[in-house]
């Protein structure tokens, strides 16, 4: 036990990896070679794009110090915005921007009223979790909206050619993912969210503006929400108000899976996609061996445990660090 | 008379009723080591807050290098060249020696505006260098800042304020919570400024340490400066019994 934690401490998104190929083996087995499966895994590249780019988000803010319970709503809310504006008349570019800035705008409310009142972001983006909600049932007018038949899903969710695996979501994942990898480890921007999360005091002694990082972190979060919320009703051709319901929750569990600290500091891009994995497998290899659904929560519950018991370890040192820092 | 690196003309401040500085003045020239002293609540964070760009006087004025300054935050004041180090240290522990170096100055290979790529190898190259300037031996400049002593911490922010060539560095009780050998260290650092040409703020608690590094001894006392003298024409007795 010992040893796997140590592992999972230096590496943590290469021990979720492994543990991810165990878990595929594991479900091939017991789901008779269905997991694997070409339907299969159609079906779960499908959902994959939209979970791992809001798990994405929320790491970069888990990141820079801060949390977003909000993502869920604002993944219902932004496509909702759209099909709203688009009966309006709209044009879908126009409307795809204005549903961005929305969430843009959403970001920054969650993160102006968080630095500006010194309330943990928890509370504050609750709240938000709640309003985002609303907004979208009351926008939606009580029953979901039809889409036009124009929209360019070839851009969006279509498969990227007849009879291909993967969606072009796909394609806008793989692309968002490195970008954000390349934001966050490359660039002297990425250094200050990782600086702010990893100590907020010194970053700022070092000139670092961590308000207006961790704005700027709340905002791409949100953004990548309600990115991943179009994604998913363009696959389904319908913008249901309830969509995202419990997704905050599932980011957090896939970014803590992958390594990222509940401190902050810590934390990478691809673990969030491991995390985001992980539990996709978890849920559809317990579907396909038959188990209990409910089972399902019981195990990213545990998971999630796991990483955490993980993670304070790993919050050890750097906190011996900020006792010294606040006595 | 050489021009004074700083002057501190008539400085106020208050926090909601409480007056923590009251007409402080105060002038130091290149080279000096000054030792700054005072019992808890003194006003002497606050002095080096203000100094620092952290916060801002309510009245006075501040001059570097007799021009009058105006620091909106910690890095106006870096630009000037003056450098502070905490007593928690501002180091951030869950990233690398070579990242903490480079906080908020980071070299960009390719930039829009301020953001950009960083150039990594140019950073870890100069961060050896750096640590290597200050007889600090360290493994790598990709450890974990939080995998180092106290000590080492403190000697990796003096190599960051002379990196980056600070004419003026303010260490804020840079000894507290360290064990005896690590204190040593760091006073040794205190003690090296003049030899590299900077220009030293050095706060702690223990007279023994200001006397042994300082050349100039400042005191204060609710808010006011009450005693400057020469280390070489007072004693820790005299400073003691003052306070
Ligand atoms: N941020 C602050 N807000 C309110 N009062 C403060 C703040 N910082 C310092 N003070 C008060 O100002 C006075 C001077 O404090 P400080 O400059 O920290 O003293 P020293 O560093 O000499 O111990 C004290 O009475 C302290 O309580
Ligand atoms: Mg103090």
């Amino acid at each position: 036990m010992k040893r796997f934690l140590k592992i999972y401490l230096d590496k943590p998104e290469l021990a979720g990896l492994a543990l991810l190929v165990i878990l595929i083996a594991v479900f091939q087995i017991k789901s008779n070679g269905i997991l694997l499966s070409v339907e299969n895994i159609r079906g779960v590249m499908g959902l994959l794009p939209e979970m791992a780019l809001v798990a994405i988000g929320v790491t970069i803010l888990m990141i820079c110090g801060e949390f977003d319970l909000s993502v869920g709503s604002v993944f219902a809310l932004m496509p909702m915005s759209i099909a709203v504006m688009l009966n309006g008349g709209v044009p879908f570019p126009v409307a795809l921007l204005l549903g961005l800035a929305l969430c843009a705008l959403i970001g920054f409310i969650n993160g102006y009223i968080t630095l500006q009142f010194a309330i943990p972001s928890f509370i504050t983006t609750l709240g938000m979790l709640f309003i985002a909600r609303s907004l979208t049932i009351v926008i939606s007018g009580g029953f979901p909206p039809l889409l036009p038949d124009n929209l360019p899903t070839w851009l969006f969710t279509d498969y990227i050619w007849q009879g291909s695996i993967l969606r072009m979501s796909f394609v806008w994942f793989v692309v968002i993912a490195v970008l954000a990898g390349a934001f966050l480890s490359l660039t002297n921007f990425g250094n200050w969210i990782r600086a702010t999360g990893g100590f907020n005091e010194a970053a700022a002694s070092m000139g670092i503006p961590v308000k207006r990082v961790k704005i700027v972190c709340f905002m791409l979060c949100s953004m990548l929400a309600g990115f991943a919320g179009l994604l998913q009703v363009l696959r389904l051709g319908s913008p249901l108000p309830s969509i995202g319901e419990g997704l905050e929750l599932q980011a957090v569990a896939a970014a803590v899976i992958g390594g990222t600290a509940l401190a902050g500091g810590i934390g990478t891009v691809f673990g969030a996609i491991i995390g985001t994995l992980l539990i996709r497998t978890i849920d559809n290899g317990l579907v396909l061996s038959r188990v209990d659904a409910n089972w399902f929560k019981f195990a990213i519950g545990l998971l999630t445990m796991f990483a955490v018991i993980a993670n304070a370890w790993m919050a050890k040192m750097s906190r011996k660090i900020k006792v010294e820092a606040h006595k | 008379m050489t021009t004074p690196i700083i002057e501190c003309r008539n400085l106020q401040k208050w926090y909601s009723g409480v007056h923590a500085l009251k007409n402080v003045s105060l002038t130091i020239h290149p080279g000096e080591t000054v030792g700054l002293v005072g019992d808890n609540g003194a006003g002497k964070s606050t002095l080096i807050k203000i100094l620092s760009g952290v916060h801002h006087q309510d009245a006075g004025e501040i001059l570097i290098e007799g021009r009058e300054v105006h620091f909106r935050s910690p890095k106006d004041a870096m630009h000037h060249g003056l450098e502070t180090i905490y007593q928690y240290n501002s180091m951030v522990p869950t990233m690398s020696i070579a990242r903490n170096l480079f906080i908020g100055r980071e070299p960009l290979k390719w930039k829009i505006g301020s953001f950009g790529l960083m150039d990594q190898k140019r950073m870890r190259q100069e961060s050896v260098q750096a640590i290597a300037d200050v007889d600090l031996h360290l493994r790598s400049p990709d450890a974990l800042v939080g995998e180092l002593s106290g000590g080492q911490r403190q000697g990796v922010a003096i190599a960051r304020a002379m990196h980056f060539k600070s004419k003026v560095l303010i260490l804020d009780e840079p000894t507290n919570h360290l064990s005896v050998k690590e204190t040593n260290k760091v006073i040794g650092f205190v003690r090296g400024l003049k030899a590299q040409g900077l220009t030293g703020i050095f706060i702690s608690h223990n007279m023994q340490h200001v006397f042994q590094s300082c050349d100039r001894i400042v005191a204060m006392a609710r808010g006011e400066i009450v005693f400057d003298r020469p280390t070489t024409e007072t004693s820790i007795d005299e400073v003691h019994d003052l306070l």
